[in-house]
């Protein structure tokens, strides 16, 4: 009975698994075939490219400031990160292991700032963003793109924190321990794994930012990468050169993946096992 | 030195009133043991002490200083939690370290601190290890090393032992109890459900009583050594709670009553007991009370026979029939010889039965009967 049943996932597994993988992968190996390819390869049916050329890699360095964009990008989604996670480590520790009234109305209207559609804060936030002096600047990105990590890395934050035992927060304060040390030295190490996934997905998130991003920027060497890629242009303005910008495209989703793969392993929970009685 | 002294404390949770009117010194050096049902506020009164509970009123004294507004860590005392409550992200050594950081100790003076109680604790070997490697009884002992360091003048117990198997706790509390006596003039308060522990560690046990607040009573059912409760307990409730198997009860109606003694019936049978009964009248329904170890089997003139038996290998407990009462009087026998079904002949010696009154209070019992026990 079990081994016969066994037999019938394992076919849906297998059946299954090379259709997810085709079209979750199709999309990129289609962006890395077309990026290799030359002129008008580009057009043709193959889909690997006969001739494998790294000129579009070259290209899109060298007819934009496309090192810049990505250094742009790395302070945008790094300063994201940095900056929700300190603002949220903090305020997890206040909502989620303090007791004061009103605090499941401000969890919601925490989670509420995330619901609105980026479009219909923008025109206001524009206006802020503006009046603070911060246009075309990567401040303004910072600031805005906190507008939907925060909710996300709190909410995640606070459920991790409250799971942490009372009694360590309470020995930590028999030893003398402030709320700060309490937070960063005791459940901070502990929180890791929550902390890794959650900057993780904060850095994807601010890293694809492109609404922001296109409305607050101006020159070139303010622009974060997704912006980037979507204004290259070709020598006409009736040619869309195809080439450079999946070259540019791979080139943006090679560190997300990198950085995925290092977190995964970081990714293990269990470090507290051994707080409590084991 | 260090003595801790609280006047009055109260503490409710909500409106329910948890602990109330608690007047309780605990002198230098002495090891006081909190005890009571569940819900009756023991750990609650721990947590008052450690500072991780507010009181809502009376006032809290250690050494001479009233502590109510001071935190946890400027209270010079230390708490060995239920859990261990280790940072498990830190070495033995650090989780021992990590509150003589925060008083500003030089770096010499933690080393020689750590090394010194890891050393008694037999925990030198294991300093670089983190607490997800080390055994549950290995675990505790760096939960106590982490207090020892401290040397604090107040070392608070939450039911340290509860998560230990059963072997490890009775050598964990001899190693208690040892720790106590070296460290010398460090008061010891430890919460427990377990009444051998009480027994066996307390200069002092603190008995409460749950929902005593509730009643308008004060929380604290009896204070005293060990022993005291054992043989003098104040009332029905501590008279049931100390000792194990519990005591056995029954009612009776006082025949004659004088401050020598007291003649009462209960069932068919009349029964002598030795207590200041000058309060009683003839008529007066009482309580009778007597311990299973303090029956006499083999001799005397009352009847039982055995409904159920319980073979401890050394001695066992007999559940008898008897006219005394429709409820089984529990008694101890030595050995395991008898079965079920068999008549026993046995006795309630006068010297070993206590009398509580109508509202469960007990009456004096005399001198006398102080020897006997």
């Amino acid at each position: 009975m079990l081994p016969k049943r066994l037999h019938a996932a394992d076919l849906a597994y297998y059946l299954l698994l090379p259709l997810v993988l085709a079209f979750s992968l199709y999309p990129f190996a289609y962006a890395i075939a077309s990026s290799f390819k030359q002129g008008s390869a580009l057009f043709s049916s193959d889909f690997w490219p006969k001739v494998w050329s790294a000129a579009n890699y070259v290209a899109v360095f060298a007819e934009q400031p496309f090192g810049q964009n990505l250094l742009n990008s790395v302070l945008v989604a790094g300063g994201v990160v940095l900056l929700s996670l300190t603002v949220s480590l903090l305020a997890a520790y206040a909502l989620g292991r303090v007791q004061f009234r009103g605090r499941g109305v401000l969890m919601m209207t925490i989670l509420g700032v995330s619901m609105f559609p980026q479009v219909a804060i923008l025109s206001g936030l524009f206006e802020l963003i503006s009046w603070l002096g911060l246009y075309d600047s990567l401040w303004a990105l910072v600031l805005s793109d906190l507008i939907f990590t925060l909710p996300f890395t709190v909410w995640v934050l606070v459920t991790f924190m409250r799971e942490l035992p009372r009694e360590l927060e309470e020995a930590a304060l028999m030893d003398g321990a402030g709320v700060l040390t309490v937070i960063f030295r005791i459940f901070l190490p502990l929180l890791w794994p929550a902390v890794a996934a959650t900057s993780l997905l904060a850095f994807i998130a601010a890293w694809n930012e492109f609404l922001f991003a296109l409305t607050f920027t101006l020159s070139g060497e303010q622009r974060t990468v997704p912006v980037a890629i979507a204004l290259i242009s070709g020598a006409s303005s009736y040619e869309l050169p195809w080439g450079n910008i999946m070259a540019a495209s791979v080139i943006v989703t090679v560190p997300l993946i990198v950085l995925v793969l290092i977190f995964q392993r970081q990714i293990v929970s269990g470090l507290t096992a051994g707080a409590v009685k084991g | 030195m260090s003595e801790i002294r609280l006047q009055g404390i109260q503490k409710r949770f909500g409106g329910n009133p948890i602990l109330a009117d608690i007047n309780l010194t605990i002198a230098p050096g002495e090891f006081c043991v909190f005890i009571g049902p569940s819900g009756c506020g023991k750990s609650t009164l721990l947590r008052l002490i450690a500072g991780l509970d507010d009181a809502s009123g009376g006032e809290l004294h250690i050494d001479g200083r009233c502590v109510n507004d001071v935190p946890p860590a400027q209270r010079d005392v230390a708490m060995v939690f239920q859990s261990y409550a280790l940072y498990p992200h830190m070495t033995v050594y650090d989780n021992m370290a990590f509150g003589l950081r925060h008083l500003k100790l030089g770096k010499d003076e933690i080393e020689r601190r750590v090394r010194s109680a890891a050393e008694s604790l037999h925990l030198t070997a294991l300093l670089d290890r983190k607490p997800g490697a080390l055994s549950g009884g290995q675990r505790q002992r760096v939960a106590i090393g982490r207090a020892i360091v401290r040397q604090p003048k107040v070392f608070l117990f939450d039911e340290p032992l509860s998560n230990l198997d059963a072997s490890l706790r009775v050598k964990t509390r001899v190693e208690i109890a040892r720790l106590h006596r070296q460290l010398g003039s460090a008061s010891m308060v430890y919460v427990t459900h377990d009444q051998v522990e009480a027994m066996t560690l307390a200069d002092k046990i603190v008995l409460l009583k749950p929902l005593a607040g509730q009643e308008g009573v004060p929380s604290i059912a009896q204070v005293g050594h060990p022993l005291d409760l054992y043989h003098h307990p104040k009332n029905r409730f501590v008279a049931s709670f100390i000792g194990s198997p519990g005591m056995n009860f029954f009612p009776a109606e006082v025949s004659q009553a004088s401050s020598s003694g007291l003649q009462c019936l209960a069932g068919t049978a009349t029964l002598q007991a030795a207590v200041n009964a000058s309060s009683q009248q003839a008529g007066a329904v009482v309580t009778v009370g007597i311990r299973p170890e303090h029956v006499q089997v083999g001799e005397g003139s009352l009847l039982g026979r055995i409904t159920h038996l319980e073979h401890l290998g050394e001695h066992s407990y007999a559940y008898l029939e008897t006219g005394l009462s429709p409820a089984p009087l529990v008694v101890k026998l030595a050995g395991s010889s008898a079965a079920i079904g068999d008549s026993l002949r046995f006795a309630l010696p006068a010297a070993s039965l206590h009398v509580f009154d109508a509202a469960d209070e007990a009456l004096p019992r005399l001198a006398a009967s102080l020897a006997a026990a």
